[in-house]
């Protein structure tokens, strides 16, 4: 049997295939995704390009031919002539960027802490598991707005546009490290004991290459399914705090920032600024939630 | 019982000191404050002089504990943008913030226990779908974009109710209220519903989840048998013991409804302490921020102090557990 047969035949192809809620949820993801990853190539205009915009194409609604130009947008244009279409797929490639990005940081962290803490037990477990406790009593935006607040107090005015992508995937990533960290230290406990270390252990092995090589594969399926759940909490919070004004620069607008700008023109009517980038966070929050819901659920013994 | 308490409250103390640390190293390190309160004309003898009669050249722990003191009396300096006492500022905004958390509060609790029971008890309805897949979007969307939306429709469209601000306010010895007026009362209602929703989904599931739970029991299949009235079942039994982990959880959300604060207030320019501290953050207006960080913080360790404290009060159980397992 080939690998791919033995995938195709295993128990969570199996619920996969008969879930359709994941299947369409995939598919979304999917598309989402590769729109963003490829946007340099699909977008019909490039909104950073300042020489291609017309400001005569402002505010051309939807579908419609503008009346002074003729050019015709899919999704219109904003105040100053760019293609809403071409900024959800470049804002959703940073809204995905800073996401991915910050999962990744939080899951090394938590793995690296929940290992150490499950391994060594002791005070360093005490320590960081009190650690994590007092972090978990505060909602995880709050953190990560805080720790952005304090970052960039820190950091020297002039340098606070073009290092305040790496602050929020930092912020963002700290404020979601103990996740991770608790799981994998409950489960590292449960392995250490088991007699497959025990037997490593007295075959002389290193407690470094045990704890990489024969504990963390086991652990990994639960992290899965934090890291897909944390993606879209993790893009949720950057879009949080885009809207508020605090998360990326202006320069590179996330799908937060779009939402943001398009609130101020609610008022006079231009409802495809703020609707079309909405509709594309809320696409891409709820099909990576329902993910991570379904992968919970099929990772889950007790469920089968 | 006593040992476990002095252990908490210790606890409690030795985060709120981190946080002040964290709050005076933005002091101390964010900008020179001897260069943002000097003209440039000054010489720089008149410079150390000055740094010498503010005490900022005494060793770090010296100035950490004035810092603490001062800080513990609600002192936290004059807001570099605003110019004003900081915790004047706070306190003249924090009516505003806690009456929308508290109503908001409530809306949660209510229409959450209510949704809760209903779609418990009529788990296949269609209303009871229609509730759970309305709820699992109210969870994906963003506190932001919920209040976007809800401007959008009733403030753009419908021009039902106001999009921003806080209407008229009637002072109530000292307490300035928006329930008493007819625009406070229109003004609180977006923000209210935008800032409650998360929560009432949370209170939803959960009393949906523990009365699923508890209906399975034997005592409610005893009950039924006695020939109870439904009502009687419902809710005299199934929901009065659904309601201890609901009012725990309820108790903690209290924190997490004003951490959510901060992007309501946004969305509606709401005028509370929430959008001080974003703009604070947007200008580092450091004073500002260090406060908001302790009040925050203040908070969240009281309203965790009192819920575990309670819990290991109401809750044997738990003072068996912890004595066996110290981890």
């Amino acid at each position: 049997m080939n690998r791919f047969a033995r995938m195709w035949d295993s128990d969570i192809a199996w619920s996969f295939r008969h879930s359709p809620v994941a299947i369409v949820a995939t598919v979304v993801a999917l598309i989402i995704i590769l729109a963003a990853v490829l946007a340099p190539w699909i977008a019909p205009y490039n909104p950073f390009d300042s020489r291609s915009l017309n400001l005569m194409d402002g505010f051309t609604p939807p579908n419609v031919p503008n009346q002074f130009t003729g050019n015709t947008y899919l999704m219109g244009t904003d105040n100053q002539g760019r293609d809403i279409f071409s900024t959800i797929l470049y804002g959703a490639r940073i809204s995905l960027f800073v996401g991915f990005a910050a999962v990744v940081f939080a899951m090394v962290l938590g793995i690296g802490l929940g290992l150490l803490a499950g391994w060594r037990g002791g005070w360093v477990d005490s320590l960081l598991m009190r650690i994590a406790d007092v972090q978990l009593s505060f909602p995880s935006i709050l953190i990560a707005l805080l720790i952005f607040g304090v970052a960039r107090g820190f950091i020297p005015p002039s340098m606070r546009e073009e290092v305040a992508i790496w602050v929020l995937i930092v912020s963002i990533g700290l404020s979601d490290w103990v996740q991770y960290a608790r799981v994998v230290r409950g489960a590292a406990m449960v392995e250490k004991s088991k007699e497959y270390v025990q037997a490593a252990r007295v075959i002389g092995v290193h407690p470094a290459r045990i704890v990489l090589r024969h504990i963390l594969p086991n652990v990994m399926g639960p992290v899965l399914v934090i890291a897909t759940i944390g993606l879209a909490l993790a893009i949720i919070a950057e879009a949080t705090l885009s809207f508020l004004g605090v998360g990326v620069p202006p320069t590179q607008p996330s799908l937060g920032t779009l939402i943001r700008i398009g609130q101020q023109y609610l008022f006079s009517g231009e409802w495809w600024i703020l609707l079309f980038p909405s509709i594309a966070l809320l696409l891409l929050a709820l099909s990576v939630n329902l993910l991570g819901d379904w992968l919970r659920d099929a990772l889950n013994p007790r469920l089968r | 019982m006593l040992a476990y308490i002095i252990r908490r409250i210790a606890q409690s103390v030795l985060v709120m000191l981190v946080v002040a640390l964290v709050s005076f190293a933005l002091f101390r390190f964010v900008g020179d404050p001897i260069n943002s309160m000097v003209g440039q004309e000054a010489t720089i003898a008149d410079r150390e002089l000055l740094r010498d009669q503010l005490g900022l050249n005494d060793p770090f722990l010296s100035q950490f504990a004035t810092f603490v003191v001062r800080a513990a009396q609600g002192n936290f300096g004059i807001s570099y943008r605003l110019q004003q006492p900081v915790m004047e500022l706070i306190l003249s905004r924090l009516p505003a913030t806690l009456e929308l958390a508290l109503v908001s509060g409530i809306l949660a609790f209510v229409f959450g226990v209510g949704f809760g029971v209903y779609t418990a008890l009529r788990r296949n309805g269609w209303l009871s779908n229609t509730i759970m897949t309305v709820s699992l979007i109210g969870v994906s969307l963003p506190t932001f974009l919920i209040g976007v939306l809800l401007i959008w429709i009733f403030a753009v469209e419908l021009q039902w109710l106001p999009s921003f601000g806080r209407g008229d306010v009637v002072n109530v010895g000292g307490w300035p209220t928006g329930l008493l007026t007819p625009s406070g009362r229109a003004s609180l209602v977006l923000p209210a519903i935008t800032l409650g929703l998360y929560q009432m989904t949370l209170i939803m599931r959960l009393v949906r989840a523990e009365m699923l739970e508890v209906l399975r029991t034997d005592y409610i299949k005893f009950a039924r048998a006695r020939g109870l009235s439904n009502r009687a079942v419902n809710f005299g039994h199934a929901l009065k013991n659904t309601m201890v982990p609901v009012i725990t959880i309820t108790g903690l959300q209290l924190g997490s409804i004003i951490a959510f604060a901060i992007i309501t207030e946004t969305v509606f320019q709401w005028p509370g302490v929430g959008a001080l501290f974003i703009n604070s953050v947007r200008f580092v207006d450091v004073p500002v921020m260090a406060a908001y960080l302790m009040l925050i913080a203040l908070v969240f360790v009281i309203i965790n102090l009192i819920v575990d404290l309670l819990y290991y009060a109401v809750d044997p159980r738990l003072r068996v557990d912890r004595a066996a397992t110290r981890h």
